[in-house]
């Protein structure tokens, strides 16, 4: 077996990483290419495991079972994350995120102005409701839907 | 060259061009499944260099777990089916370092080892380094373990906006994707 296989693989594996975390915006291809590398990283020391004689046995597996688990824990950490930024932007290109907090919340308010959602939401239930409402409670709830449903209704 | 040479270079090759593949293809979906590729050469390898407890663990944690979760995060942000061409940044300075980084380590790594020849180890069994884990690295494995504890607090913590963030932020973040739909 000649060693300097699977290390080539592996250092180009690292530089294809390398390209992609440099290369993509979106931030869950990102991690993929993260991903990449740590492979690398382990093949890496699967192969040393293999070629140099360590004082302890199997260290060089160990060390890759442990990167293993780095990784696990890593890419939930970063998912939670990116799944926030999409919460907070709507977008997980990672060239539109602004650095600093202020930057981030100034424009947020105009768009989405909060007290806009609910009655857009509150409002069609009044309307569907209005014909069998017609008959009873009419007072409180709308004079203009309520106008045209008690013609129908009579 | 010997059989486990041609396996080497045979899965070295399939790992290199499924990995390219991620990091050039236009569908984030299709990103995540030649990543499935690329770490089962990796596995394969690993088997190639008697390292059977790893592979079989990267087998479950990556191919399993962790694409499964990178395939949901492609799913819960929405990402659009299909070929996408606003993905990606401007490709010279990537290129220009990716490949740098590939290369030179290459060539380090050639010129450390030539083409020596190494006698395969004894297989990593589970038996083995289960030993050597519970009797030189006990104290690394259990921090560890802890470390993992707090990763998954932490993305705990991280995804429920009421806790990690602010009244306002929290407010304000519930009207932002939907007023964009």
């Amino acid at each position: 077996m000649h060693p300097v296989i699977p290390y080539v693989t592996a250092a180009l594996l690292f530089g294809t990483g390398v390209y992609g975390v440099l290369r993509r915006r979106n931030a869950v291809l990102l991690l993929m290419s993260v991903e990449l590398m740590l492979n690398a990283v382990n093949l890496i020391l699967v192969t040393a495991d293999a070629t140099v004689r360590a004082a302890l046995p199997a260290t060089g597996q160990v060390f890759a079972l442990f990167v293993i688990v780095l990784a696990a824990a890593e890419v939930g950490v970063g998912l939670a994350i990116v799944l926030q930024l999409y919460r907070l932007h709507a977008t997980i290109a990672l060239d539109t995120v602004a650095l600093s907090p202020p930057d981030d919340t100034a424009p947020l308010p105009p768009p989405g102005s909060p007290p806009d959602g609910p009655p857009d939401r509150g409002g069609p239930p009044p309307d569907r409701g209005g014909p069998p409402d017609g008959t009873g409670p009419r007072p409180g709830a709308g004079a203009e839907p309520s106008q045209p449903a008690p013609v129908g209704a009579a | 060259m010997t059989s486990a040479d041609i396996l080497l270079a045979g899965l070295g090759a399939i790992a290199l061009g499924a990995a390219l593949m991620v990091v050039t293809t236009k569908h984030v979906v299709r990103a995540g499944l030649w990543l499935v590729v690329s770490l089962g050469a990796v596995a394969g390898l690993y088997l190639v260099l008697a390292a059977e407890l790893v592979a079989w663990v990267q087998m479950l944690l990556y191919v399993g777990a962790v694409v499964v979760l990178l395939l949901f995060a492609v799913m819960l942000t929405r990402a659009p089916i299909g070929a996408r061409h606003d993905l990606d940044r401007p490709g010279w300075p990537a290129l220009l370092v990716g490949g740098g980084a590939g290369l030179g380590l290459s060539v380090l790594l050639v010129d450390a080892y030539r083409w020596t020849r190494v006698d395969t180890p004894p297989t990593g069994t589970a038996e083995r380094l289960g030993t050597e884990i519970f009797r030189s690295w006990v104290l690394p494995f259990e921090v560890l373990s802890v470390l993992l504890l707090a990763a998954l607090v932490g993305a705990i913590v991280i995804s429920r906006p009421e806790i990690g963030s602010r009244p306002e932020i929290g407010a304000r973040s519930r009207p932002a994707p939907g007023e964009r739909r």
